[in-house]
């Protein structure tokens, strides 16, 4: 039953129904004057088929001007507002940066893409509508069926009227055509039922836009994941390149140290105000490495250090090392109660031992710059001008405990 | 126009018949061989560029636009002339177009990618191509359209895209003559696919007619453009040499001119071979080489006008550069190029010259050298010597850059030669309707 059912179906798609009539000429002026007689005749679903455009064929079929040009000039318009649009939202707006002093947004540079894209949209705008308007691609079509008409796109000449008009009459419409063409009329044919589209195409086609997915998916899964291995490194750039951290050893050089020292003779580029500067930094003098004696401060300008220098000691200081320097500040007793208990490890360290009291400035300097011991560094947080100002307090302090002079 | 008395068919007959031919002749298949082994060598070295680095090239500080942008400009120089022909001629109404019209639109497609090619791998990280163009991306930048070599992207790829589609819908009728011609399933599959079921009725026609002319439209001030833009490159930077008002007419003026001078080069061969001779007639050839003597005169008045602004203009930086090119240590090149541009079109002044095939073949052959070496002075003699003399180099180009250049024309001619095998080479629905008997006589 089934196999009859099927080979019923078969069948369907060879019967053939009459689509159409066809008839042929072999110049010019024949088609011509026939498509005048046509017209007269006040058809509307034929056409005329030349190998190549026909002068003067549009009136004699009485085909009126094509809306193309608007259409068309509704792509240019498109695209000469995308162009404006764009370079004016790219360039001023969502990622404005400078060059070489142009403005952001300015007509004349941008007039060459505005015509570009004018042109370009208008292009495409072009071939797509010739395409649409004239039902392209249409890969199928009853006038393929006849022979003859293979050579509409060589050297013949055809006049096609449609069953589909109103005044299509199977007998009068032939008549009509008999009377032009000296060539017999041809019937076209048309399936009754149209074969359906191969399946096979559709689940490939089908099956081939699911797969266009996949790599969309990757992509979208990798943006809202996390993931502990490495990305992946396709193209490395110079993310990996041959070369040497400090501090390793490699075989080019004799002493196998990838960090070179300093070459032999080399002349330091850095002239004396410099070296002050890093004195005034550091508290050493650069030329012996020794920490300096005297503040690095003109002389006149003593007085108001030392009263900055207390201060200054009396905010970051006294906390610890109590207002006379001998450890006697908050911290440091509460530290010495908790050791009393076993809670803490503490040093009471007063300036007036002998080992700090003969620390020059510099050295004092240098410990507020780096801290020592469980004192922290105060270089983040005190103007090194201040902490030479405190230094010279601590001296100070120093002196009026300890005092070999008069 | 059409010489040999032809009727529809025969014209049909005479174009297809190379195509339809079961094997092409022997010399198609030796100069495929030779062209399909140059592209090899094109597409091996484009392997060995990426996979090292673009160290490969000759190109260094000072002279960073080396040959990569000389034959780019050249190979965009030679793709004018096919969108030349089949739009302002066309809106000319010069219907002598009709017998070159399809190859000339081939080969400006084929030399615009050859064209493409060099900036495309001159940018070094080709992986990152695409951030030439406005695309959204994670790093949340956008190009920088104030850039004359952004504007460069768009409109070499733009006049691409417009010269494919208006070469496509030229093709769209041809395409369906084949189909209908095709004795076996394969080709009318294969060109019914590409015909997308034409029909030639008239209305189809009108829309198509209206369509072509649109297209011609556009392509006309895009041809213009286009070079105008390429030399953008040069005349809106700083460097002496390259800073003129001149340049964009001057590009266009040599384009069309190295343009028609390879659309002659490759007809004389290919109307011999595949008996186009009535087609593509001695007329045709004579009128592009009157094109020729007309751009060559153009391109030699650019030449003088530069030394004479340098002169007048009285900007001794400017003034260097131009008695550097001319004198300098690339004087060779740029005599070579002032014989090849200037001095050898002007035998066409003569009639019997412009007539003759072995004259304007090496003629035109001097011309696609001569081009070649207008860009290398413009590019390599500005740069080599510019504000710094303490930066003054000679370029040397490597193997990689000959060898590169020499592929490029592998590429060309590969896809020119499959073009002349599989697809018409003269428009067969346009040359029809320039017969006498495709207009009507008692029609008006």
């Amino acid at each position: 039953m089934a196999h009859d059912h099927a080979e019923a179906e078969a069948k369907n798609y060879d019967e053939l129904k009459l689509a159409g009539y066809l008839a042929e000429f072999d110049n010019v002026d024949d088609l011509v004057h026939a498509c005048e007689k046509v017209r007269d005749a006040g058809y509307t679903k034929w056409d005329a088929h030349s190998p190549f455009p026909v002068h003067g064929i549009d009136d004699a079929m009485g085909i009126k001007m094509t809306i193309l040009p608007w259409i068309v000039l509704g792509g240019g318009l498109t695209g000469l507002a995308t162009a404006i649009l764009m370079q004016w939202w790219m360039n001023a707006v969502d990622y404005p940066f400078l060059i070489s002093g142009k403005p952001y947004w300015s007509i004349p540079a941008s007039v060459p893409i505005y015509f570009e894209l004018t042109v370009l949209l208008s292009a495409i705008t072009t071939f797509v509508s010739v395409l649409a308007l004239n039902w392209l691609p249409a890969f199928y079509h009853p006038l393929f069926r006849s022979e003859r008409f293979k050579r509409a796109t060589n050297d013949r000449f055809f006049i096609a009227i449609d069953d589909a008009d109103p005044l299509f009459h199977k007998k009068r419409t032939k008549e009509l055509l008999e009377s032009l063409s000296k060539e017999p009329i041809e019937d076209v044919m048309d399936h009754v039922t149209r074969p359906p589209f191969p399946k096979e195409i559709i689940y490939t086609a089908v099956i081939a836009a699911c797969a266009t997915f996949i790599p969309l998916a990757i992509a979208a899964r990798a943006r809202y994941s996390t993931s502990t291995e490495p990305r992946i490194h396709l193209i490395w750039d110079m993310d990996y390149q041959p070369k040497y951290k400090t501090q390793r050893e490699t075989h080019f050089f004799e002493d196998r140290r990838a960090t070179r020292p300093q070459v032999k003779n080399t002349v330091a580029t850095t002239d004396s105000v410099e070296m002050d500067q890093i004195l005034f930094d550091t508290g050493r003098d650069p030329a012996t490495g020794k920490p300096v004696t005297k503040v690095p401060v003109p002389t006149t300008e003593l007085a108001a250090l030392m009263a900055r220098g207390q201060d200054r000691f009396q905010i970051f200081c006294t906390p610890c090392h109590g207002v006379a320097g001998d450890a006697n500040g908050t911290v440091s007793n509460r530290a010495a109660a908790l050791m009393t208990v076993g809670k803490a490890t503490w040093v009471k360290k007063t300036y007036h031992d002998d080992a700090i009291r003969v620390q020059p400035v510099g050295e004092i300097f240098e410990t507020i710059t780096k801290g020592k011991a469980t004192m922290p560094a105060y270089k983040g947080q005190i103007p090194a001008r201040d902490r030479w100002a405190i230094a010279m307090y601590v001296k100070a302090l120093q002196e009026s405990q300890w005092s070999d002079k008069p | 126009m059409v010489l040999g008395n032809r009727d529809f068919a025969s014209v049909t007959d005479v174009v297809c018949a190379p195509v339809e031919a079961p094997k092409p002749p022997a010399i198609w298949y030796a100069v495929f061989g030779v062209s399909l082994t140059l592209l090899l060598m094109l597409f091996g070295l484009i392997g060995h560029l990426i996979w090292t680095g673009v160290g490969v090239w000759g190109n260094n500080v000072p002279v960073a636009w080396a040959w990569p942008i000389v034959n780019f400009v050249f190979w965009v120089g030679i793709g004018h002339a096919g969108t030349l022909i089949s739009a302002i001629l066309f809106l000319f109404r010069q219907h002598w177009r009709t017998g070159i019209n399809r190859f000339a639109e081939a080969m400006t497609i084929f030399a615009v990618i050859c064209a493409g090619l060099f900036p495309g791998i001159h940018i070094g990280r080709v992986w990152v191509a695409y951030w030439l163009f406005p695309i959204p991306n994670q790093m949340q930048m956008w190009p920088q359209f104030r850039s004359p070599l952004l504007w460069d992207v768009f409109a070499v790829s733009t006049y691409f895209t417009v010269s494919l589609l208006f070469w496509y819908l030229g093709l769209i009728p041809d395409l369906a003559t084949l189909r209908d011609r095709a004795k076996t399933k394969t080709r009318q599959l294969i060109y019914g696919i590409f015909a997308m079921g034409w029909r030639g009725s008239a209305r189809q026609w009108h829309r198509y007619e209206r369509g072509y002319l649109l297209l011609a439209a556009f392509s006309t001030p895009l041809v213009l453009s286009v070079h105008s833009v390429v030399s953008f490159d040069f005349a809106v930077s700083q460097v002496p040499g390259w800073h003129t008002t001149i340049f964009p007419p001057y590009f266009v003026a040599g384009a069309i001119f190295s343009g028609f001078a390879m659309v002659v080069t490759l007809s004389i061969p290919a109307r011999a071979l595949y008996g186009l001779k009535d087609l593509i007639t001695v007329r045709h050839l004579e009128t592009m080489n009157k094109v020729i003597l007309a751009t060559g005169m153009m391109v030699g008045y650019a030449y003088s006008i530069e030394f004479f602004i340098a002169w007048y203009g009285g900007n001794p930086v400017e003034r260097f550069a131009f008695v550097n090119r001319a004198f300098g240590p690339y004087a060779w090149a740029y005599w070579t190029m002032a014989l090849c541009n200037v001095l050898s079109p002007q035998i066409f002044w003569f009639k019997k010259a412009r007539r003759s095939i072995p004259v304007m073949f090496i003629v035109a052959i001097f011309v696609n050298i001569g081009m070649w070496f207008e860009r290398f002075v413009i590019v390599i003699t500005s740069l080599s010597r510019d504000y710094l003399p303490s930066s003054w180099a000679y370029f040397t180009p490597t193997w990689v850059d000959v060898c590169m250049f020499i592929g490029s024309f592998g590429l060309f001619f590969t896809l020119f030669l499959l073009f002349l095998r599989f697809l018409p080479a003269v428009a067969i629905a346009e040359v029809k309707n320039v017969l006498p008997q495709a207009h009507p006589k008692h029609h008006h």
